[in-house]
């Protein structure tokens, strides 16, 4: 393993960037598995893909381009009420039929489309990493004001129509917010990377942890771990880094959930 | 035809008002009316300037896996800390909400509801999967002054248990299904 390619300053924006989406995007996760709507996290994954290759082709940079295709995905899927497997079916076959024709009618579509399907972090620079520092100072002001409100319309949800309250407004919020995490991960860590991050960390919290602060703190140290682990792999083994980080996820996230339980963990 | 009606009926302020009547009688269609979650065809519900409400579904959400305590659940209903809930609930708030029984689930989620600050509670059945303990637990709730003032919540309670809304109620509201039109009626105490 050759070590002294992760003194290279190079590495550094990236794998800053790429650090502080692996910590939020496990927290979006475990919301979106309490909502049962984590399947639209891979839908609006292949939206921010294909939108990164559409912006890409009439020269807006990738997250831009990342951002408004989840965006606009959000907003539809939130302001028609869209929700369940079939709704998010479609986003994922929107979305993968335009990266795929956008990738194979643009000039250098085809290695960009192959990029972020692969998840090639170290093409990430201070735009994604702009992104990643916007994202996560969004977020926790976002989720102080959101989460309460999210988590009594999942257990209570005939009390914002009952009191006449605007829910659409923190499921708008949540959505977007949800839509530009994807857009973000997406242009940094790659489309099945970005999922990865999403669903594998709350799906081992939601296994294991205690209570709900748990679940979130769980869910974003796995995410952390996760990340640092693919990264130094990736680089020091010279192996593509979404699969590594898919792979080392997958292998977290299934050791906390098989070895954790609810009493170990109070 | 209408679900339900004609209803008239005044709700005040520490009542508990019980709906009773058999299945399909449209118990629950009156209180997803209230609580504007059904659509009204004809008539009005006036609600006090202000009036909060707590609505209890018949079914509370109960997901596959739930990392959430009591606690945390009576947090995001807005109970206070401080508010102890009945009997041997208590010992179960630190409990994750999937390691509850269905029976301890719903006491849970009814006792939520109450022990908030709504000025009006909407239960539908919350006797359903309560042993008799928890019956009587409930019953105890019911009675309690709300959290934030010495003035009572008003509580409008649908259960098919009759017995249990004569002995927990100021008032029942008969529903009946037997008339085209179908009616209400107050066996206990005629309703203006």
């Amino acid at each position: 393993m050759n070590w002294e390619i992760f003194a290279d300053p190079l590495f550094r924006v990236p794998f800053v960037a790429g650090l502080l989406i692996a910590g939020v995007l496990p927290v979006l996760g475990a919301l979106l598995m309490l909502r049962d709507e984590w399947l639209a996290a891979l839908g609006l994954a292949h939206l921010a893909a294909a939108g990164a290759l559409l912006g890409l082709a009439v020269g807006v940079p990738a997250v831009l381009g990342a951002s408004l295709g989840a965006l606009g995905g959000g907003a539809v899927k939130s302001i028609g009420g869209a929700r369940g497997n079939t709704a998010y079916g479609f986003m994922i076959l929107i979305g993968w039929s335009a990266l795929l024709l956008a990738a194979a009618n643009t000039s250098a579509g085809d290695a960009l489309g192959q990029a972020v399907m692969d998840g090639q972090i170290y093409f990430a620079g201070w735009t994604e990493l702009a992104a990643a520092v916007v994202l996560t100072g969004l977020t926790v002001p976002a989720l102080h004001w959101l989460m309460p409100r999210l988590l009594r319309a999942r257990f209570f949800p005939r009390h914002a129509a009952a009191n006449r309250l605007p829910a659409w407004r923190w499921h708008l919020g949540f959505d977007l917010l949800t839509a530009f995490g994807v857009a973000a991960g997406t242009a940094t860590l790659g489309l099945l990377g970005t999922f990865a991050l999403i669903l594998v960390p709350a799906w081992a919290a939601f296994r294991v942890a205690s209570d709900w602060a748990w679940t979130l703190r769980l869910a974003g140290l796995i995410g952390v771990a996760v990340y640092l682990s693919a990264f130094l792999l990736a680089l020091g083994l010279d192996q593509p880094f979404g699969p590594l980080l898919a792979a080392v996820c997958l292998g977290l996230g299934g050791l906390v959930a098989g070895l954790g339980s609810p009493r170990s963990l109070r | 035809m209408p679900v339900v009606g004609p209803v008239s009926c005044r709700i005040q302020a520490g009542e508990v008002v019980g709906l009773w009547g058999a299945n399909g009688s449209g118990k629950s269609t009156l209180l997803n009316a209230i609580a504007d979650a059904a659509r009204i065809f004809s008539g009005r519900i006036e609600r006090a300037p202000g009036l909060t409400l707590n609505y209890q579904e018949q079914r509370p959400v109960r997901l596959p896996a739930m990392p959430l305590t009591g606690r945390d659940l009576l947090r995001c209903a807005g109970v206070a800390t401080e508010r102890r809930p009945p009997g041997s609930l208590g010992v179960h708030l630190g409990r994750r909400l999937d390691r509850l029984s269905g029976g301890q689930y719903q006491l849970l989620c009814v006792w939520a509801a109450l022990a908030g600050t709504a000025d009006l509670v909407l239960l539908d059945e919350p006797t359903n999967n309560l042993d008799p303990e928890h019956e009587r637990l409930l019953a105890a709730v019911l009675s309690e002054p709300r959290a934030d003032r010495d003035e009572r919540r008003a509580v409008l309670l649908v259960s098919h248990e009759r017995a249990f809304l004569e002995d927990t109620c100021t008032r029942v509201l008969e529903v009946a299904s037997d008339h085209p039109a179908g009616r209400a009626r107050s066996p206990r105490r005629r309703c203006a």
